[in-house]
């Protein structure tokens, strides 16, 4: 069996007195999407800023792509090749959307044809191009952060609830938009709270409780399994649908 | 900063950001509103024209003090001593080089100035960055600690600039060609003044290019709002905050530089005495904005030159006065920056 891309293994994190992970394991296959699901205060947000480097684990380990990145620092695991984007979008809101777009893209210019790719995906910033990014709504900054996580080539993108607030048409252009990065071959590890989103996307699921992962799988198997859905969710996919 | 063109949409469909220009009004309006109460359109003119360099050698102080606190979010009380520090740091140019001030050359003398200008900024740069190593690093993160520290740091500087160059006033000679007056009809412009309106463009156009048209000053506006979101893309904050707090200390060493030959006197506290001021036109011009920093400066000058003339009992607060009015319309201040 292949190593996975980033593999957690028995990460503890604590946030001042607080200790919020327990113990994470967590594989990460390359060339896939997972979905991380669970409830508000799971510990799902700190999971991803954990790998981040934004909160520092207190032990376990963390690998990506081979590497020991527990103790690394955000700009190194940038440089990695791992974009991120935060559940409150981490848009620069006095920059205009190009200006966040060239500031994602570390090693140059974006290239036309990449640019062209991203502006497909988002069609809505071409609009707003040279305006400053406060003006977007709340989707179109949605589609910013994630248009500049792609904005040069990543090995892997950690994206926040990248539906939470969004209206239901907006919700299906993201969809739509996951996909076409999927399709890309682009890694993907989703934090998400609509499940009708996730089981769409996702190829493989991890469920966190209480700051572990309770359950991790094929998405597939999680949707025809109403028992497993209700024993970890609390609730069947098609009640949430 | 890495060019990259825009996507295929005409650009007639592209809405325009919209400019705030009602704090930019603020300027003529004041200028309007007390040309009545001057009387005189020529005093009028060179009071405004003395407020303006006034505003100018305000806005070299203050700026860099701006970025420190937007960005860093640093409260450096001893921001004052890099302003000290590089009135003092023209003594290194003017012992060797006295007779190129009192030489009746325009070119001797903006060198002499230039030279000045050069040294203070190499000093405080290097001073700022031994500053931020020593005094401000271990305490990022503590308002109250930063408060204390650089206070004290401040103190610790002062007395050494004491032990230098001794605790006496050191009376230092305006350049020859830049004494006197320019004298249009009934308009008298200082011509020293003239110098520091045209520094003061220069330093602000300079910014503006920097933090608009540079990758480098993308980050830090970008820095200002969102630093771990910076992190997150890769960059290394820490790397840029260190320059931005040389780049601020250099900017008040040519501010002292200014402001020295403005009073011809070099006191320690020279600094601290305006840091009042500096502080005033920061939090008017809102924090981190560098080009509120200049909007404040010229605005808080231009009051003080005003009320100063016309009801001269009044001077003494009408900065206050002005910032409380702004902080009432604004309370972000003129050009609010986005914060965490």
């Amino acid at each position: 069996m292949t190593e996975p891309l980033l593999h957690l293994r028995d990460v503890h994190t604590h946030i001042g007195p607080y200790h919020i992970l327990h113990g994470v394991d967590l594989a990460i296959p390359q060339g896939e999407l997972t979905v991380l699901l669970g409830r508000n205060g799971a510990g799902k947000t700190t999971t991803l800023r954990t790998i981040m480097g934004l909160w520092q684990a207190s032990s376990g380990q963390i690998r990506f792509d081979g590497r020991d990145i527990t103790a690394a620092s955000t700009p190194d695991i940038a440089r990695s090749g791992i974009a991120y984007v935060p559940e409150a979008m981490g848009i620069f809101t006095d920059l205009t959307v190009r200006e966040n777009i060239v500031l994602a893209a570390r090693s140059g210019p974006v290239d036309k044809a990449r640019l062209d790719w991203m502006l497909g995906l988002f069609p809505a910033l071409k609009r707003f191009w040279n305006l400053p990014a406060g003006n977007l709504s709340g989707g179109q900054k949605q589609m910013l952060a994630i248009a500049r996580a792609i904005s040069e080539p990543r090995r892997l993108l950690l994206i926040d609830e990248p539906t939470k607030g969004l209206a239901p048409v907006m919700v299906r252009s993201m969809i739509e938009a996951f996909k076409a990065l999927k399709a890309a071959g682009e890694t993907i590890l989703l934090v998400e709270q609509n499940f009708h989103a996730a089981s769409a996307l996702g190829d493989n699921v991890a469920v966190m409780d209480d700051g572990r992962i309770v359950h991790s799988g094929r998405m597939s198997e999680l949707v025809a399994d109403k028992t497993l859905q209700q024993r970890l969710l609390g609730l069947s996919l098609d009640a949430h649908q | 900063m890495s060019d990259m063109a825009a996507p295929s949409t005409a650009p007639d469909e592209l809405p325009r950001a919209k400019t705030d220009w009602l704090p930019l009004l603020l300027i003529p309006a004041l200028g309007l509103l007390t040309l009545p109460f001057v009387g005189s359109p020529s005093t009028w003119v060179t009071l405004t024209v003395a407020g303006l360099a006034m505003g100018m050698m305000i806005f070299l102080m203050a700026s860099g003090l701006t970025l420190v606190f937007g960005l860093m979010d640093i409260i450096n009380f001893g921001h004052g001593v890099f302003i000290s520090l590089g009135a003092y740091a023209t003594l290194i140019v003017l012992g060797p080089l006295s007779g190129w001030a009192q030489a009746d050359s325009l070119g001797l003398n903006l060198a002499l100035l230039a030279l000045c200008i050069l040294a203070a900024m190499a000093v405080t740069g290097v001073v700022g960055a031994v500053f931020e190593r020593v005094i401000v690093r271990p305490v990022y993160g503590s308002h109250l600690k930063q408060i204390l520290v650089t206070m004290g740091g401040l103190i610790v500087a002062e007395q050494a600039i004491h032990a230098i160059w001794g605790a006496s006033p050191i009376p230092i000679p305006l350049p020859q060609s830049l004494r006197g007056a320019f004298v249009l009809g009934d308009i008298v412009m200082e011509r020293y003044r003239v110098v520091a309106v045209a520094i003061g463009l220069v330093v602000f156009i300079g910014m503006q290019l920097l933090l608009n048209r540079t990758r480098i000053g993308l980050l830090i506006r970008a820095g200002v709002e969102n630093p771990e979101m910076v992190e997150a893309l890769g960059y290394r904050i820490r790397r840029l905050f260190v320059s931005v707090f040389v780049a601020g200390s250099a900017l008040a060493g040519l501010g002292g530089v200014m402001w020295a030959f403005y009073r011809q006197t070099l006191t320690a506290g020279m600094g601290m005495e305006v840091m009042v001021l500096v502080f005033i036109v920061i939090i008017i011009g809102g924090l981190g904005s560098v080009g509120g920093c200049f909007v404040g400066s010229i605005l808080v000058a231009l009051v003080a030159n005003y009320v100063g003339f016309i009801e001269p009992k009044l001077a003494l607060i009408s900065n206050i006065l002005v910032m409380a009015l702004v902080l009432i319309w604004r309370p972000q201040g003129l050009f609010p920056v986005a914060r965490r």
